[in-house]
């Protein structure tokens, strides 16, 4: 019993680190900002950074707590991303107080995209590995592809859709196109702020280390060490699996909603495989399964190719290089054989006492 | 007649994915690993070839045997820095994302080198184009080409790998790496073949894919790769005659999809029924059944 008492006084410990560094971060950010020494390039990025971090949080979820490679995570966040933004477009003259019509833009994205999660999961999670992550992937280039064939416009008379173009919508004069087809939503409020993203931040590991910490998030789990075990001790394997994947999901279409609001114009062209790809490496190199991790490797991944900003044409050829030697280094066991000992050697007394 | 012709487009682009999807499956088979730089190397055989015909003025002939070195010391290359070290890592992801790096540098090295605006690729096969029914059907002669190179791999590599020693090893591997090391096969030299004959067969992929449409970007490799790889799981990932159909299969539905249905919708199709089949077989249409031990 005491050692269960340490382990969730060490838990509880190492949350509240990892709160602690986000809104360090943030102080440290606003600090920045306000003494005015931020330069224009890296205050852009914060919004972004805070939707990476999302994003990373939400896919850890499902690849490291519950064992699901999933490729098709910008499917979700593209979901989130129209949805929210097309709300916004349709109440902008309805709900006048931004922050109100944020929020709720904010819910109905991750709503939204908790419902696509459901109804994704629901077939797919029957698949295992590879195969998973293969639908999940194909999953996500459906969705850009249909999103980028409709065409939705508003007028008195409510909605008209269409799938030719912006003129079969037949729209009295007064019609306002919402969604474009291939253009995507275009001049969207920009609501987005970094304390709206950091907030989204905090809420999400909330939500996810609340969970990881809970009965639920023991049970996902413990089908993600061993599923034939867990289903012998009575564990429901699909309804645990399935929650995972609908938070995550729900957890995406946040993030994708913070995206959305933070560009004029919203195209389904950029939630492509690369960006799935992109939350993917967040989450492996940062650590599978570790919150903290996979948020200071987002943070990085998105400053560094700006950073590198001085290496201009080489600059993507030096990221690859640099994503490939930080693989190497951090997961080969070769070179995690060496540094132990050039730990040990450095550090000669713990080792020993370790043994 | 249209139909016809559609058919026939389908299966000389569904045979280019065929010969991608070869190299997936097979290096699949052996390491357990989605290799996505595999569309980039398809890029830089294609590319390898239009240096040779444009910039060395070398004839078609030899213009495929450069991309088929090219790419095979540059598979051998990637799997010995990139990948051998990662193989027995503690999470197979580890390998996946470093083989994302790998197809990011490919792709900004090319970049770097040949610049971002695409190049028109000139076909390597210079045949006359085959009329059918008095004229009705035109089949040109790198669709013809492509659909024979495509069944003459297919023949060579089945009889490569069940008939001589190292496609022997090769089968070994794929099944137990520790039995097989314990018989005396060199496990690390035969993964490396395996990477060799997939990225040669990559290039002649390239070559064939940028012969049929001729705009030849950085990025090129991109689409195909994701495409031969869902004709990979289609056929059921680390089957060869899996691949070879998923792969055709694939091909025929975009065209017609592209043809009949929606063109901006095929990629759609293609996913689409890609998902019910794995629905209805989890494993693909080939792949192994494996009953689970507790």
């Amino acid at each position: 019993m005491e050692k269960v008492e340490k382990m969730k006084q060490k838990n509880f410990r190492s949350n509240l680190i990892t709160y602690a560094i986000v809104i360090l971060a943030f102080a440290i950010m606003e600090a920045w900002k306000a003494s005015g020494n931020l330069s224009s390039l890296l205050s852009g990025l914060l919004v972004p950074i805070c939707v990476y971090v999302v994003l990373a949080i939400s896919l850890n979820l499902v690849v490291g707590i519950s064992g699901e490679l999933s490729l098709g995570h910008a499917g979700f966040m593209c979901v989130g991303a129209f949805s929210s933004a097309f709300f916004s477009k349709c109440t902008e003259e309805v709900i006048t107080f931004m922050p109100l019509r944020f929020f709720l833009a904010i819910l109905i994205g991750a709503a939204v995209a908790a419902i696509f999660g459901l109804l994704i999961g629901i077939p797919v999670l029957r698949l295992r590995g590879d195969y998973l992550a293969i639908v999940t992937l194909a999953f996500g280039e459906i969705i850009k592809n249909v999103i980028n064939i409709f065409y939705i416009g508003l007028d008195e008379n409510g909605f008209h859709v269409s799938t030719q173009d912006q003129f079969s919508l037949n729209m009295e004069a007064d019609g306002q196109i919402i969604l474009g087809g291939p253009q995507g939503i275009t001049s969207i409020t920009k609501c987005s702020t970094f304390l709206v993203g950091v907030i989204l931040i905090l809420i999400s590991l909330f939500i996810v280390l609340n969970l990881i910490n809970s009965r639920d998030g023991r049970s996902i789990m413990a089908i993600r060490d061993n599923r034939i075990a867990a289903e012998s001790i009575g564990i429901n394997v699909t309804k645990y699996k399935l929650m995972a994947f609908t938070v995550s999901a729900a957890l995406a279409g946040a993030a994708g909603a913070l995206y959305s609001h933070n560009l004029s114009t919203l195209q389904a062209s950029k939630f492509n495989f690369n960006t799935s790809i992109l939350a993917l490496v967040f989450v492996v190199l940062g650590g599978i399964g570790n919150m903290r991790g996979s948020i200071i490797a987002a943070v990085i991944l998105t400053v560094l190719p700006e950073m590198l900003r001085f290496l201009s044409d080489y600059r993507m050829l030096i990221y690859a290089i640099v994503l490939i030697v930080m693989m190497l280094v951090n997961w080969s066991p070769k070179a995690l054989e060496m540094r132990e000992r050039l730990m040990s050697r450095f550090f000669h007394k713990s080792a020993k006492e370790g043994e | 007649m249209s139909f016809i012709s559609y058919l026939i487009n389908g299966i000389s682009l569904g045979s280019v994915y065929a010969i991608i999807a070869l190299g997936y499956t097979m290096v699949y088979g052996i390491a357990k690993m989605l290799n996505f730089a595999h569309g980039d190397v398809i890029m830089v055989g294609a590319y390898a070839a239009f240096s040779v015909i444009m910039y060395y003025g070398g004839n078609s002939v030899t213009a495929v045997l450069v991309a088929i070195v090219v790419c095979t010391v540059l598979g051998i290359v990637i799997e010995t820095i990139a990948y051998r070290p990662l193989l027995e890592a503690a999470s197979p992801l580890a390998v996946l994302i470093t083989a994302i790096g790998v197809s990011y540098f490919l792709q900004n090295a090319v970049l770097l080198i040949f610049g971002s605006t695409p190049k028109s690729f000139q076909s390597v096969v210079n045949l006359p184009s085959l009329k059918l029914a008095g004229g009705a059907l035109t089949i040109s002669g790198t669709t013809l080409v492509t659909i024979i190179s495509c069944i003459v791999i297919m023949v060579v590599l089945t009889l490569f790998i069940n008939k001589s020693k190292p496609g022997q090893a090769m089968l070994a591997v794929s099944e137990d790496k520790g039995a097989a090391q314990l018989m005396g096969i060199n496990v690390n030299g035969t993964i490396a073949l395996t990477f060799a004959i997939g990225s040669g067969l990559a290039a002649i992929a390239g070559v064939l894919l940028c012969s049929a449409y001729p705009s030849l970007s950085p990025y090129t490799g991109s689409m195909p790769g994701i495409k031969a790889f869902v004709a990979a799981v289609f056929g059921g990932i680390g089957s060869i005659p899996g691949a070879m159909i998923g792969g055709i299969l694939l091909g025929v539905i975009e065209i017609l999809g592209k043809a009949y249905i929606s063109s901006q919708l095929a990629d759609a199709i293609v996913f689409g029924v890609l998902i019910i089949v794995l629905l209805v077989k989890p494993t693909g249409l080939f792949g192994k059944h494996i009953q689970e031990k507790v």
